[in-house]
């Protein structure tokens, strides 16, 4: 089988957006939350502003392998603009869809980008990787969905 | 190569599988080594033959699992040249043998404003046990730097230990860097301070020959998973009249001389520090593992790891954009290798070589503050036993080649 099976997981989109990784910044004067990767010291930030319920700006920063960078990058482009309500089910979703479990096609559709993701599935021991930044979103979104209820 | 070692690979079945359809390469043996049939087969004749508790009873059954539980210790005890096998105390693993000298021995040597020294290479469970320690009496815990190449820096240990020194406790060699620490002459150092050595030895005592008498040190940990034996066995030695007067950890049975409404009375090292049903089983297993080990002879195993080591170190090195931590002189190096392709994380590195067959490590290796002090988050390490081949040396090689290809040029181009 070899390296061929690589292309499985490190598709174009996920090295496109762990070399060219999207809102990779840091926010000033929002909540952020920090998330370490204890398996391999890898860490992450995120940076969220919240206007009446929706996610106005989102954003990370950290350092971490190819997967876990990218599927930073794309989780702030699926959650950006979303209420928090929306994002957390979208975060759920993926959740799901990383530990292998079959989710709605109304789901993969609106995770997009984050669906290609999804074959992470196969590589058992790098779920942990692409989940880090999703659970560091959702742990900041459910303080600040807290506050506005 | 002046030894050949590979007749020995038909005992462990377990290498001889496809993973992602090639052939298992394994070279995670710093994490755990694979276990030869010898030693499966004496855990299932336990079983089928001999379970019963041990030190009670007086049935046929007991008598027989005592029996060997105990002649497991003295294989131990001769395994590293220990003068008496009641210097031999069954754990868990390494981690907890530190844990009970950091908890009990050290807790009752080491007083407020004393120092305690480890290394800037320790393995977390030569560290954070020490913190616990430093915090519970006030004392301060002091690290001894490395050199450049990633050797103990024995100026910094003559700095660094002091007539204020109670504990030093260093790994024998190191999980990341590759080197072997001078433990004889940091035991000359301590005890010339009036401070107790402790040897770190899960990644020595697979690897070499051991002789704690010569080596003079106070006491010395491993762990038999790392040696052919199963996961949950491990030893603590100590000096005797050291143990004589350190606390056991634990209270119950098995420990026990009598018991009364108030007070107990403790038996003799090592039966005191062993409280409750001990892993028999395991005890047995890692007498079996030493069997094994000794029918190869430890200094082959030494010299045929070096040997891999000058195959491999070598053409490791040339690889264009890889850094190897630790020495670069071969002589200098275990068959320990951590390393990193530039601009590709440890992690990926490490799934494209199980594409590929290679089971390696990635991550910081449970040695958090060396990372920080080499400025990394993590590595990827590929750790060899005597089982490993050249062969096996050179498709890790070439797989790092076709990793490093696959990264730069993207998906489109790999075959």
């Amino acid at each position: 089988m070899g390296l061929a099976k690589l292309n499985e997981l490190y598709k174009a989109v996920i090295l496109d957006n762990a070399n060219y990784p999207q809102n990779k910044r840091e926010i000033e004067n929002v909540p952020k939350f920090h998330m370490d990767n204890p398996t391999c010291g890898d860490s992450i930030d995120v940076f969220s502003k919240v206007s009446d319920g929706v996610i106005d700006d989102i954003a990370f920063t950290g350092s971490g392998c190819t997967i876990s960078q990218a599927s930073a990058s794309i989780m702030t482009t699926v959650i950006k603009g979303k209420k928090i309500k929306k994002a957390r089910q979208l975060i759920s979703d993926f959740s799901q869809l990383i530990q292998g479990k079959k989710i709605s096609d109304k789901a993969m559709d609106e995770l997009g980008d984050a669906a290609v993701i999804g074959v992470v599935a196969e590589f058992p021991a790098r779920i942990k990787c692409a989940a880090l930044a999703w659970h560091a979103a959702d742990e900041l979104l459910n303080k600040e969905g807290g506050k506005d209820d | 190569m002046t030894q050949n070692l590979s007749e020995y690979r038909k005992d462990f079945p377990i290498l001889n599988q496809k993973v992602n359809g090639e052939d298992l390469v394994y070279l995670d043996n710093a994490a755990t080594t694979q276990k030869p049939i010898q030693v499966i087969d004496k855990i299932s004749h336990y079983y089928l033959n001999d379970n019963a508790n041990v030190h009670r009873g007086v049935h046929t059954l007991a008598e027989r699992a005592t029996k060997q539980f105990e002649e497991a210790r003295d294989k131990v005890a001769k395994f590293i040249n220990a003068s008496d096998q009641h210097s031999i105390v069954y754990t868990r693993s390494t981690t907890e043998s530190l844990n009970w000298i950091a908890s009990t021995f050290a807790d009752q040597v080491v007083n407020e404003g004393d120092e305690i020294v480890i290394s800037e290479m320790e393995h977390h469970s030569n560290i954070v046990p020490w913190q616990q320690l430093a915090k519970r009496k006030h004392a301060v815990l002091k690290y001894i730097q490395l050199t450049s190449d990633g050797e103990l820096d024995l100026q910094s240990a003559e700095d660094t230990i002091t007539a204020k020194t109670k504990i030093v406790s260093i790994a024998h060699a190191s999980n990341v860097l590759g080197v072997v620490n001078p433990i004889k002459e940091l035991a000359k150092l301590a005890h010339k301070n009036g401070a107790y050595l402790i040897a770190d030895g899960a990644q020595a005592a697979p690897h070499m020959p051991i002789d704690v008498s010569d080596l003079d040190v106070d006491f010395y940990a491993f762990s038999g998973h790392k040696m052919l034996a199963p996961t949950g066995i491990g030893i603590l030695y100590g000096k005797p009249e050291l143990l004589k007067i350190m606390r056991p950890a634990q209270f119950g049975g098995e420990m026990i001389s009598s018991v009364h409404e108030q007070t107990a009375e403790f038996k003799e090292s090592p039966w005191k520090f062993e409280a409750g049903t001990p892993n028999i089983s395991g005890a047995i297993a890692l007498g079996a593992a030493i069997d094994y080990l000794n029918k190869i002879g430890m200094k082959n195993i030494q010299a045929y790891e070096h040997d891999l080591t000058e195959e491999i170190l070598p053409k490791l090195l040339k690889i264009d954009g890889i850094k190897v931590y630790g020495p670069q002189d071969p002589n200098k190096h275990t068959a320990t290798f951590a390393f990193n392709l530039k601009g590709i994380h440890p992690h990926d590195v490490a799934t494209a070589l199980d594409m590929n067959g290679i089971a390696v490590r990635a991550g910081h290796h449970c040695a958090q503050p060396l990372m920080d002090y080499l400025n990394l988050t993590a590595t990827a390490r590929a750790s060899f036993y005597f089982y490993n081949t050249v062969d096996e040396g050179n498709k890790l090689v070439d797989s790092l080649e076709q990793v490093k290809e696959f990264f730069s040029n993207g998906v489109s181009e790999t075959k």
